[in-house]
């Protein structure tokens, strides 16, 4: 099953790229959907089908179908792909590749060095998963949620609509 | 809310246990009253001869402009039709050129299969609309009650109609 | 003989499920009539069953159009995406013992993912038709689903506390003694609304609303595009309802007939559930049913989940 990881990898890889590489803004974000859903096969090969549903549910299901959501608002025309194509040149992607370059040296260097045994797999089913995360981990997830609950209020006080002042 | 949603749903529910009112069309024909409005003919007078005398009424009265008509006379003197067209693409059956009609000639009748597969043909002549009847009038002559004179038929010879008031006499 | 089952299952669930899809159609149209004191098709065939042979021969041989405006690989990929996951998700179904494509532990997950991602097809299909009316139908199918999902997967998480499994057959061997639905029944109310709110039917239809959007996010398709539009609606139907049967009415238990009988049985019994909330309920507006979302559906979801997490951990049944 090594050729079903790399099938999936080789997938995710092209869709990243293509996300990178696409003007026009729907067509890259339905790339990095692609991505995601690859992303989650590999979870799943990797023995982790429960954060695979997970990555698809959240990732490719919500997340990105506001993402979507919001471009989809922006009416993006033939002129915002002209924009795009102007700004995608050489001198703006310089810097990102240098370091994409580094982080790229380094994984060389570490597969030259030694490859852990590939899909070493040992299966994680949702029953450990929730376990772990509400025996040694409780705190981290008690401090996720805090922090998603101020997020929560802060949209919802942003969102909210001005009190009417009463008539004089 | 979700009491009356419930109530609603029963109530269409039961609805399984009526009879549908749908008349099964080609087979059974639903009953159409005698004035219910469909096909336009031209009707004849008991006489046999056409009662139209062109005098436009209908095809000013119609709503869509679907009829049209050229008058002539005759050598008698009463008026008629050269042609006389319906184009029933465009007519939409609302009766006021019935109403219009000052002679009884043009009535609706309870017909309305009248499809066609070419549009060309929903145009109908003179030949195509005129019946061998008198339609709903039976006894209406429009020569015989005006006071048009005709070959046949000087003024004051109408029913009804007096003679004509000599309006160079001072007599009573 | 065990080397082509798994093919034999897998083919027998794609043709059960197209061919259940187009029978809806059928069905639908006949049930419909039935309440609303009418026949409905009944000249093509016998009882009109033969509709639907007519219909998709008119779909197939229409005009597959795609507007100049629109964005054509987006435009070609929606309706995909609609059928795509719909079908995927008939995989988890356990339709009996022996019967169903593949066993997931994590089978309820499945769906939810499937069906979150069936938001795209509707989404895609309105931006990239180019049109106001399916952008306004998009948006407000892209805004309903999002939150209906929400309280979707938390609606099941009571059954999956008293099951103690993500696995569908599980779950249904679990409801020996009791049927879900009976102490989860503010799990099947709420898992009924998401339901009907995620397949967009009638009282929830506002992405489609034919009054006010034409018809929504596929006002611009045409032909087998808006066929399978069409037809993912209905396999819609059919897959929330085989999921509420297996979910919360013991799936394929049932005394004295065989298994698979049983679940057809109750599988009707919701399709026509849903073709009755769909003669006899009107739309609500947008805001409505947001706020009924939100304001109803989820803090009554969330309550159910205390509750019965607090039951199970206390009784430990």
């Amino acid at each position: 099953m090594v050729w079903l990881f790399y099938l999936a990898a080789a997938v995710a890889l092209f869709c990243t790229v293509m996300v990178i590489t696409r003007l026009n803004a729907v067509h890259a974000l339905l790339y990095m959907v692609m991505a995601l859903l690859s992303l989650a096969l590999i979870f799943f090969l990797l023995g982790a089908p429960f954060i695979a549903a997970l990555e698809v549910i959240v990732y490719a299901g919500a997340i990105m179908v506001l993402f979507v959501f919001v471009i989809m608002m922006l009416n993006i025309g033939p002129q915002s792909v002209d924009q795009e194509r102007r700004w995608f040149n050489l001198s703006t992607w310089r810097g990102l590749v240098f370091i994409a370059g580094i982080l790229l040296i380094e994984l060389i260097i570490a597969l030259r060095l030694g490859f852990p045994e590939p899909l070493d797999v040992t299966e994680v089913t949702p029953h450990q998963v929730s376990l772990s995360l509400f025996g040694p981990y409780l705190l981290g997830v008690e401090l996720a949620s805090m922090l998603l609950l101020a997020g929560l209020v802060g949209a919802y006080h942003l969102g909210r609509r001005e009190q009417e002042r009463p008539k004089k | 809310m979700f009491i009356s949603a419930l109530r609603t749903m029963w109530k269409v529910f039961l609805h399984i246990f009526q009879k549908p009112e749908t008349i099964q069309y080609p087979e059974e024909k639903p009953y159409l009253p005698p004035r219910w409005r469909g096909r336009i003919v031209l009707t004849r007078d008991p006489d046999g001869e056409e009662r139209c005398v062109a005098c436009y009424l209908c095809a000013v009265a119609c709503p869509v402009d679907c009829i049209s008509l050229q008058a002539t006379e005759e050598e008698d003197g009463r008026r008629y039709p050269e042609f006389f067209r319906i184009n029933f693409s465009r007519c939409i059956f609302c009766g006021y050129c019935e109403e219009a009609c000052p002679t009884y000639a043009i009535q609706l009748t309870p017909d309305f299969e009248m499809s066609e597969s070419n549009r060309q043909n929903l145009v109908y002549e003179k030949e195509d609309l005129l019946i061998d009847g008198t339609g709903k009038y039976h006894d209406y002559n429009f020569y015989r009650v005006s006071g048009l004179k005709i070959a046949e038929k000087d003024k004051g010879e109408a029913v009804n109609e007096n003679e004509p008031v000599d309006i160079r006499s001072l007599l009573p | 003989m065990s080397a082509w089952l798994p093919w034999l299952n897998i083919f027998g669930v794609l043709f059960g499920a197209l061919t259940t899809a187009a029978m809806l159609i059928w069905v639908e149209r006949r049930l419909l009539a039935v309440w609303q004191d009418r026949y409905g098709p009944n000249r093509v065939g016998p009882f009109g069953l033969l509709q639907v042979v007519a219909d998709v021969i008119k779909i197939f041989t229409k005009e597959d159009w795609i507007p100049p405006f629109a964005d054509k690989p987006v435009f070609i990929l929606a309706p995909a995406v609609v059928m795509t996951t719909v079908l995927m998700s008939f995989a988890v179904i356990p339709f009996a013992p022996g019967i169903g494509v593949v066993d997931f532990n994590i089978g309820l997950l499945f769906f939810l993912a499937m069906s979150s991602l069936s938001v795209y097809s509707v989404m895609l299909a309105g931006w990239s038709s180019n049109s106001k009316y399916s952008l306004l139908g998009g948006m407000r199918s892209a805004a309903q689903m999002l939150s209906y999902e929400v309280f979707m997967g938390l609606s099941l998480a009571g059954v999956v506390v008293m099951a103690g499994s993500f696995s569908l057959r599980d779950i249904v061997e679990a409801q020996r003694n009791v049927w879900f639905f009976i102490p989860q029944f503010l799990g099947l109310v709420t898992f009924l609304m998401a339901g009907l709110a995620e397949t967009h039917r009638l009282p929830f239809d506002l992405p489609e609303a034919e009054s006010e959007l034409i018809a929504g996010y596929h006002s611009e398709y045409s032909g087998m595009k808006f066929g399978m539009f069409f037809v993912g609606e209905y396999l819609g139907i059919a897959l929330i309802s085989s999921f509420i049967v297996t979910m919360f009415f013991g799936g394929w238990l049932g005394p004295f007939l065989p298994p698979f009988v049983w679940f057809g049985l109750k599988t009707s019994v919701f399709v026509a559930l849903f073709i009755l909330l769909r003669a006899s309920l009107p739309r609500p507006r947008f805001d409505q049913l947001m706020a009924f979302a939100w304001k109803a559906m989820l803090p009554l979801t969330l309550l159910n989940l205390v509750v019965t997490g607090g039951l199970v951990l206390a009784f430990g049944f």
